[in-house]
């Protein structure tokens, strides 16, 4: 086995274990390439089924090609898609484009606010019906206790400290100095009610591994990675007021990884083109917070 | 490859990986530039362990919280390294870490020396089973990068890994601060010549060859996606040990069910006809057994694994609550589950000054037990010298994973802790004046413990009820107990939680105990039973008798049903069958009905 074999075989079997243990499971499917790899494992995981529903939070400035994908795929792979979204703040204009708050707070309201919300059942979830072609209200309101997420470990400082399954409480808050043991192959699968859990299959994956298992495999994914003429491409996706493009040459996926492995983007951390991350406490405090 | 890194807190773990990752250009520019720019703002000077304490918190206390990984790649491989804590309060962390690990640099500071987490971790590694440790004698700037000082704790420690059956890989004298012999020989420390941090983590064996070893399948869980018109029922799990082929024989343990492999099935790959260690894959069999997930897939050819519900073991625990005798525990091991008690504790040993103490009573938080466990049903493994990862199991107090161990031989034979039970329990018995006999005869008929059993759905609870109604009409006592009825009632303690199915299986079995006695025909439905579930209920329900009725697929392995209906038809036939059994039975006269 080479170390992409390995990486797949764990986070299958990560994917396995949180079928057998959680009855009510979501996924959380953001478009990007992390996410979209995670998919394609539960594909493997699941002899090309998903049986489990794929969750995503639509802030409405999504970068609007990524919609458009998101919903060709759900239709090709008969996906379970449902999405959420904070009705208020958009209604509202609580947001930054607007004008009305900073990067971290709109982020908070249109992402965190959102997904909490979406998860634990409380605010209306939409349903991808295969025949209708169309979004339509879900009726499900059960909160899901199991989420799986496509974090990765070598994104960022606090990331690399998850653990594959990590439990949050009831208020999504992330005990970061007191998680559970996990031993060997064996996670921790049993919680007390009013807990739930994230699930975490690609934490030991790099963003080049990403990279190259989607050219082994040949997973589909959003043009916006690619330069397509204009000598930029997205490294990492976002909304796109606050996403900005790598300048970058690469338009395939062998000069992608190229440009990763030796070329210009190998010393240059991923999420730099994320305006977020720069404010005052960053990244690490969105995700005390439930940010994924 | 994953390395681990583990030692006593302050002994410079971190400083070790940050200096492997800046002396290696493995740093992403942004990460070096953010750490010195949080060191600018807070007065600090820059050190390379920061890199790695990217948690605020953390950085405020100074020490590892948690196990970080850290991305690495030298010309030979990709490295995951894993910064253990070495903070004692950690140590849940550090096992995390370590576990994963296929080999380990120990870190111990020249100038302070072995310290209790210095042995604690080396003790914890080797449980752990990872094999290779390579001892890293840190800081030797400050001791003037003296060889005495280095050979005096190469000795020492030696002495240590000895008594604890390791055997290092090497010792090297570093200052990982001043980047001594990490990435390139130390021109300060010419007398020693052996390799650098980056030589000896390249000079790691990677795992050892498990494809030659017997195979061994956890069953991890059965697929069936019928609506999305997919027919295959796929045994699904991640190869242990060894390979298999598609037309190999294989065996199920406990249950003992034989088939045949008809595919290896996987998605998106090319057609594979074998399988072997480290995938993770799915088999479609050539004979539809019922198996369930939990259970050991093996081949009949190769050497066996235990079958057992006693077992000697190696315990470390790390629950806040200590481990006591008779509390029920959740046993993990593979991908089997089972509740489990601690019968017996033979010694315990005390990493800190690494003394025994045989007369402890309980295991406390941090303790190493050899003790003796015993399950409530058997399950399949080895001992953990001839397959490791069949071998070693998780301990599951109150929801928290509390221990974890390795199993060292199997102890079937001897009283199990139900026997035990039930010997004690029978002994204590107070009779009345009315002998069963007696009772008998003024029933008309045999007191009976009739179990229905099958899948949920196979219309079980009808067939019982209206067994019931029957011999009720005919004058016979004869009473149905609904499950529904006791989980809110004699189970409310216990409620319905999928742990407690072990106990609630015993209560109803105790209940049959006294029904049976009391003359009854006491009918009740459980759900799925397998062969190790009417064994216990045929104890607890001892000196009475059991009546067991399978309906709809047989799930039993080697125990023949007293009665099996493959499919239910009329209401009215399948009580007639039940009622003529009872008659040949001699449990009711014939010319009662």
């Amino acid at each position: 086995m080479d170390h992409l074999d390995k990486l797949e075989a764990q986070s299958v079997y990560i994917l396995r274990e949180a079928y057998r243990e959680f009855k009510s499971l979501c996924m959380l499917w953001s478009i990007g390439k992390d996410s979209t790899v995670m998919l394609w494992l539960a594909r493997k995981a699941f002899f090309g089924h998903v049986p489990i529903p794929l969750v995503h939070i639509d802030t409405h400035y999504k970068i609007p090609e990524m919609i458009a994908y998101r919903d060709r795929i759900a239709l090709e792979w008969n996906l379970n898609m449902i999405y959420g979204e904070n009705r208020d703040a958009l209604e509202q204009k609580l947001t930054f484009p607007d004008g009305n708050t900073d990067r971290l707070t709109c982020c908070k309201y249109l992402k965190s606010e959102a997904l909490k919300h979406t998860l634990s059942g409380e605010w209306p979830r939409y349903r991808l019906d295969h025949e209708l072609k169309r979004y339509v209200p879900d009726e499900g309101k059960e909160p899901y206790t199991g989420v799986i997420a496509g974090v990765r470990a070598d994104e960022e400082g606090s990331r690399s400290k998850e653990r594959y399954f990590s439990p949050r409480d009831k208020d999504n808050v992330w005990d970061v100095g007191d998680q559970p043991p996990e031993f060997w192959n064996q996670f921790k699968t049993d919680f007390a009610p009013g807990t739930h859990v994230r699930i975490h299959p690609l934490l030991d994956w790099t963003e080049l591994n990403i990279w190259e298992y989607i050219e082994r495999e040949n997973i589909p994914i959003v043009s916006l990675y690619f330069n397509q003429g204009e000598g930029t491409r997205f490294r990492s996706l976002g909304c796109y007021p606050c996403t900005n493009p790598v300048d970058s040459e690469s338009r395939t996926l062998a000069e992608v990884i190229e440009e990763l492995r030796s070329g210009k983007l190998s010393n240059i951390a991923e999420r730099s083109g994320r305006a977020q991350d720069s404010e005052d406490g960053g990244l690490e405090t969105l995700r005390r917070d439930g940010y994924m | 490859m994953n390395i681990v890194i583990v030692g006593h807190v302050d002994h410079g773990k971190s400083t070790v990986i940050g200096r492997l990752l800046a002396d290696t250009g493995s740093l992403p520019e942004g990460k070096l530039d953010a750490v010195k720019a949080s060191c600018r703002r807070n007065s600090k000077p820059f050190e390379y362990a920061f890199l790695l304490d990217a948690l605020k918190d953390e950085q405020a206390q100074g020490i590892t919280i948690d196990m970080a990984r850290c991305f690495f790649k030298t010309k030979k491989r990709d490295y995951i390294i894993i910064d253990a804590p070495g903070h004692i309060e950690f140590l849940k962390n550090m096992i995390t870490g370590a576990s994963r690990a296929e080999a380990a640099l120990l870190v111990i500071d020249a100038d302070e020396g072995i310290q209790e987490n210095s042995r604690r971790h080396g003790q914890m590694v080797s449980m752990l089973g990872v094999k290779q440790v390579t001892v890293l004698v840190n800081k030797m700037d400050l001791v003037g990068y003296r060889e005495e000082v280095y050979l005096k704790l190469q000795a020492d420690y030696s002495e240590f890994l000895r008594q604890i059956k390791v055997t290092p890989v090497s010792f090297i004298p570093v200052s990982a601060r001043e980047g001594e012999n990490i990435a390139s020989h130390s021109e300060l420390m010419g007398w020693y010549t052996g390799p650098t941090v980056l030589d000896q983590l390249d000079g790691f064996a990677s795992e050892a060859d498990l494809q030659e070893k017997p195979f061994r399948f956890p069953v991890q869980d059965i697929y069936k996606f019928t609506k999305e018109n997919d027919d295959r029922r796929i045994v699904a799990g991640t190869v242990a040990a060894g390979t298999v082929h598609a037309g190999d024989e294989v065996l199920f343990l406990p249950s003992g069910k034989q088939s045949r492999v008809l595919s290896v099935e996987s998605f998106n790959t090319r057609p594979k006809t074998a399988a072997t260690v480290g995938d993770a894959i799915g088999f479609t069999l050539a004979t539809q057994i019922y198996i369930r997930p939990g259970e050991l897939m093996v081949k009949p050819s190769d050497p066996q694994p235990e079958v057992g519900s006693r077992f000697r073991v190696n315990i470390f625990w790390l629950g806040r609550a200590p481990m006591v005798r008779d509390r029920e525990y959740k046993l993990k091991l593979g991908s089997a589950k089972a509740s489990v008690r601690l019968a017996e504790i033979c010694n315990t040993l005390d990493a800190s000054d690494l003394s025994f103490s045989s007369s402890k009573q309980q295991l406390e938080c941090r303790d190493v037990g050899e003790c003796i466990l015993e399950t409530s049903r058997p399950i399949a493994f080895d001992p953990s010298s001839s397959s490791e990862s069949t071998g070693r199991f998780v301990i599951v107090d109150n929801f928290e994973i509390a221990g974890g161990g390795i199993v060292v031989e199997n102890l079937s034979s001897g009283e199990t802790l139900l026997q035990r039970h039930i010997r004690e329990r029978e002994n204590n018995w107070e009779a009345g004046h009315v002998r069963v006999e007696e009772r008998a005869q003024a029933n008309s008929h045999q007191p009976k413990f009739i179990v229905f059993t099958g899948a949920p759905g196979t219309g079980k609870r009808a067939v019982a009820k209206s067994l019931e109604r029957t011999l009720f009409e005919n004058r016979m006592n004869a009473y149905y107990l609904g499950v529904a009825s006791i989980d809110r009632g004699l189970d409310a303690d216990i409620g319905a939680k999928a742990d407690s199915a072990d106990e609630r299986l015993r209560r109803i079995g105790e209940l049959a105990r006294i029904l049976t006695d009391a003359g009854l025909i006491f009918i009740t439905t459980i759900d799925d039973a397998d062969d190790f579930d009417i064994e216990a209920l045929k104890q607890l329900n001892e000196p009475n008798d059991i009546l067991v009725i399978n309906l709809g697929e047989n799930g039993f392995s080697r125990y023949q049903p007293d009665l099996h209906l493959p499919s239910v038809g009329e209401l009215k036939e399948s009580v007639a069958l039940v009622v003529t059994m009872l008659k040949t039975r001699e449990i009711i006269n014939d010319w009662q009905i």
